[in-house]
């Protein structure tokens, strides 16, 4: 089943799906469910070649990933055009993670123009992929293997019309990665749902320990204390990117969990011991530094060296903060 | 990239000026503009911006450019380093697994 299926298309080399640039309901469904993490992994188109509007031997050739959400985006950015797209076997992954991953890569850019036989349907030797894909492909070895020349045309899909009406030349603003709020924000939501699991048992033995070793109210202002602090690293720390001082990660987190920690300090902490007190300070912003240094992984400007230094100063600072943290609360208990 | 900057002084890329035969593609491909061309050879102009993706070493065809690239989430290196010691993996659920 090919998402928005409108016709078979005859060419020389066989019948070629023509599929709509407009998205139904159930294609906006499936990407609102897939923010959420619901059927991510199986979220997915066949790979191969695809028409979009009518598209002759001189239209242009878009090279995509088989993540619907991807695919979706890229045939509405092209509604009123005539070009071929050429969707790879990314197995459901995005163009940026699967080059990463390198299955958006030199090997399956080959294999696809091979397969799909689009040296007999176009007459023309260029293949038009997302600046994003560079990670995977190597531009000399594509056109050694198959005759194809590859030009990185621009960062968003978006900018595809603009791009293809410039005689296809890429302006400095298609080259610029941006990470607005709104781009921030649709990430949050997998990001929470992914750790709701984790949450959920870590919380539930920490509210277990505290109710066992005292009351139950002190087990759930615990268990609403370790909640409150993951999710401010997991959802505030990124929302509040730029808001937040320093340039690293862990550090941003740490000031959202300090943040989150007196807020619920002031709701709460009316019997807190001293104990408690720094305790609270000490690991509830740990936990949320570690969380929101984990979104080093979903931007698009933070490097492989840099998360590594921010771990190997930052992963002792937490470790050590969470195990006083744990002694002072002992010590509070059984002085 | 507008607003956004990452740590000083980590980045791992290394670039031949000499080597450098002027294709232009480490400017085509980098969203960063880590590199601009100049006079038929590429310079190294933001070396601080780099996120290590590796875009411009693998597109490079004289090899004139290196970067240390790879998975850049705390929970991913950690798995990785976990697989590496042969002490499985915490699978939860991320897209770095």
């Amino acid at each position: 089943m090919v998402p928005g299926f409108i016709e078979w298309l005859e060419t020389s080399i066989g019948r070629v799906p023509r599929i709509a640039s407009k998205l139904g309901i159930f294609d906006h469904l499936g990407a609102c469910k897939a923010r959420w993490g619901i059927e991510r992994m199986s979220f997915i188109v066949p790979p191969g070649l695809y028409a979009v509007g009518a598209p002759c031997a001189e239209s242009p050739v878009i090279v995509t990933a088989n993540y619907k959400m991807t695919y979706d985006i890229v045939r509405q950015a092209l509604a009123g055009y005539n070009v071929w797209l050429l969707v790879l076997e990314t197995y459901g992954i995005n163009v940026w993670c699967a080059a990463g991953k390198g299955t958006f890569g030199t090997g399956e850019v080959v294999r696809r123009v091979t397969s799909s036989k689009l040296a007999e349907i176009v007459s023309h030797r260029r293949l038009i992929l997302p600046i994003l894909g560079a990670p995977g492909v190597a531009a000399h070895q594509v056109a050694r293997r198959c005759g194809f020349t590859v030009s990185y045309a621009t960062i968003r899909a978006a900018d595809l019309p603009e791009y293809l009406d410039n005689g296809m030349v890429t302006t400095p603003a298609m080259r610029k990665l941006t990470f607005t709020w709104y781009e921030r924000l649709v990430l949050i939501p997998v990001e929470v749902v992914l750790e709701l699991k984790l949450l959920a048992v870590v919380s539930g033995i920490i509210l277990l320990i505290c109710t066992l070793f005292n009351n139950l109210s002190v087990g759930l202002t615990a268990f609403g204390a370790y909640t409150g602090a993951v999710l401010s690293g997991v959802a505030l720390g990124p929302l509040l990117l730029p808001l937040l001082p320093s340039r690293s990660f862990a550090v941003k987190g740490a000031v959202i969990g300090a943040i989150w920690t007196l807020i619920y300090y002031l709701l709460t902490g009316a019997s807190w011991n001293l104990c408690t007190k720094i305790a609270a300070f000490l690991a509830l912003p740990a936990v949320s530094a570690f969380y929101t240094l984990n979104f080093t992984g979903c931007t698009t400007y933070t490097s492989r060296s840099g998360v590594k230094k921010e771990m190997r100063i930052g992963l002792s600072i937490m470790g050590c903060a969470v195990v006083i943290a744990i002694l002072l609360l002992t010590l509070g208990r059984f002085a | 990239m507008t607003g956004f900057r990452y740590l000083e002084k980590v980045v791992t890329l290394e670039y031949s000026q000499p080597t450098c035969i002027g294709c232009g593609r480490c400017e085509e491909v980098c969203p960063h503009q880590v590199f601009v061309m100049n006079n038929k050879k590429a310079s190294l102009i933001d070396k601080d911006a780099c996120m290590e993706c590796g875009a411009c070493a693998l597109n490079c065809p004289v090899k004139a450019i290196t970067v240390e690239s790879g998975v850049g989430c705390a929970s991913g290196m950690i798995n990785e380093w976990l697989r590496e010691h042969k002490l499985g993996g915490i699978s939860s659920g991320s897209c770095c697994d």
